[in-house]
């Protein structure tokens, strides 16, 4: 029943392999995702909404919008909406609430790295943006008839998934700035106004120039001017100025949540 | 030869939430194969030393050594396991899955049916933890402590909240455990719990280590009982009374000490039939430790 005592030194940690280790990453994340899908109040929503949201603007209402093929522009604003949303509650509001009822607490006390629980969450939150990257492409192709080379939609995909490593971290710090289900209700006030005026759900020159102006700040905006270069929505994309920002918000949202995780 | 050497010690260690201090000067030592509990009511900083003690809490001053090394040290976690007084697991995924995960972050874990036989949960492995009592989740929570097989585990009040029968049932597995030779900490505001398993019992009050004996001392102690009453005797003519300890007025009241409160009941009744208001009470954990260790604090 107990380990040899011999074999166990006196002082000190105890030592795992690499294969351990690789283990104990994979089986976080794997419990982790079970845990989500067990959660179809969670799934369902977050891979429903966005799909449900494109197909009533881009293919219901009808409309042209100049030279732009609204199916195919949609297509890219959805998928970062859709990518974003899985990071921001996953992070913030799954961690909040694994803060509230002291799951977190006890991960902390184990020998558990907290690394894996991150990795558990990122591998989470990537996982759901590819499924709703898939569900998003299918309908546009479908119902929207929007045409893609294969290259040039894997690219789409890749940028959306690097993406969301941003808001993973906005919702990291969220995550360690409330508890429980108040997280849901600061994440939606970010999430649905920043949707809306990084033109997510409708075009932004819809949008009086002030707004247009203003986009600038948010991550999404970013994230959608990517995607849309990469998707040939806009023309003269500067790619390496709009993952610079990204990287730097990632930056900038980890050192406030690590900086906030620390202070306690 | 370890025999002798804490395997893990708290010195003068100091913490504050705000304008509370939790732990004042906290002294202990964990020795290698006992059983020790910490008894305390509710804000004592019994919590706080086991957080500190498990590397989830940072103490303002003050030495922590688990293993002689930092707590905070991942690797040195992996030689203990923690039950919290309170934690609630995901409801979705099943007790085998669970007692997995946890396996997961051990070197060399307990086989997973050794550790559902251990906690008495072989029946209940394929149950989803939403759908467990509030005992049985208590159980799955004791075997995420020992499913990585570790030398010393942490309990945090664990049968607060069960009934009786679940209580007797959780005292035997701790046994178990214990003869198996794992060192344990074992916090409880119950004197019969810390008095059924425990080698070494300590007080804690205030953050402090206030005093620390085995059961059977605590057990002398804690049969002394007060008596308050309202009688004619004097402080000076109830102290004579053989068995009383003490006596202090309380307003018209007085109150004694004493051992035997049935004995010293029937003396005080022939001096002074009019006795009247009796009321007697056990004394407060604190009051016997404190009988016998002379009012130190």
């Amino acid at each position: 029943m107990t380990r040899n005592t011999a074999t166990v030194p006196a002082v000190g940690g105890l030592s795992m392999t690499w294969a351990q280790q690789a283990r104990l990453f994979a089986c976080e994340a794997g419990y982790e995702i079970l845990r989500t899908l067990r959660t179809p109040a969670f799934v369902i929503p977050t891979l429903a909404f966005p799909v449900v949201f494109y197909l009533l603007f881009a293919v219901l209402i009808p409309g042209q919008w100049g030279n732009l093929h609204k199916a195919s522009y949609l297509l890219a604003t959805y998928g970062v909406f859709g990518v974003i949303g899985p990071a921001l509650f996953g992070f913030g509001v799954g961690m909040a609430i694994d803060r509230e009822q002291g799951l977190l607490e006890l991960k902390r006390v184990s020998p558990m790295p907290m690394l894996a629980y991150f990795f558990a969450r990122i591998a989470m939150s990537l996982l759901t943006a590819a499924c709703v990257v898939v569900l998003l492409s299918v309908a546009a192709s479908v119902f929207g008839g929007v045409r893609m080379d294969m290259l040039q939609w894997l690219r789409l995909l890749l940028a959306l998934l690097l993406g969301t490593l941003p808001f993973c971290a906005m919702g990291l710090w969220i995550g360690s700035l409330v508890k429980g289900q108040a997280a849901v209700g600061i994440v939606n006030l970010i999430y649905l106004p920043m949707s809306v005026l990084s033109g997510l759900w409708m075009p932004l020159f819809v949008f009086p120039t002030l707004i247009q102006k203003l986009a600038a700040v948010w991550p999404a905006w970013h994230l959608a001017q990517l995607a849309l270069g990469i998707a040939g929505q806009i023309q003269n994309v500067n790619m390496p100025l709009h993952g610079a920002v990204l990287l730097g918000y990632t930056a900038l949202f980890l050192g406030l949540a690590l900086w906030r995780m620390r202070g306690r | 030869m370890s025999a002798s050497l804490p395997i893990a010690s708290l010195r003068q260690v100091h913490k504050r939430y705000g304008a509370v201090t939790a732990l004042d000067g906290m002294e202990l030592d964990l020795r290698r194969g006992e059983l020790l509990a910490m008894l305390g009511s509710n804000g004592a900083g019994k919590t706080t030393a086991l957080g500190v003690l498990t590397g989830r809490l940072c103490a303002d001053a003050g030495e922590v050594k688990l293993f002689g090394a930092d707590p905070k040290d991942a690797a040195v976690r992996r030689r203990i396991g923690v039950m919290l007084q309170e934690a609630r697991l995901p409801d979705t995924l099943r007790v085998q899955e669970l007692v997995h995960q946890f396996s997961c972050y051990y070197p060399q874990p307990r086989p997973l049916q050794e550790t559902l036989a251990l906690a008495g949960l072989s029946a209940l492995a394929r149950r989803a933890y939403g759908a467990l009592s509030g005992g049985q989740q208590r159980r799955v929570q004791f075997a995420l402590a020992i499913c990585g097989c570790p030398e010393l585990v942490f309990v945090d009040e664990p049968t607060s909240g069960l009934d009786v029968e679940a209580r007797r049932a959780f005292w035997q597995v701790i046994q178990c455990l214990r003869d198996a030779g794992t060192s344990i900490v074992l916090t409880t505001h119950y004197l019969e719990e810390a008095d059924a398993l425990a080698d070494r019992v300590v007080l804690i009050a205030n953050g402090r280590v206030l005093a620390e004996d085995t059961p059977a001392g605590l057990k002398a102690r804690a049969r002394s009982a007060r008596i308050r009453c309202v009688t004619q005797l004097s402080l000076t003519e109830l102290l004579s009374i053989p068995g009383v300890q003490s006596a202090e007025a309380q307003g018209s009241c007085r109150s004694l000490r004493c051992d035997d409160s049935d004995q010293v009941l029937r003396r005080l009744l022939a001096r002074d039939p009019s006795v009247s208001g009796i009321e007697i009470r056990p004394l407060s954990l604190e009051d016997a430790f404190l009988t016998l260790t002379g009012e130190a604090a």
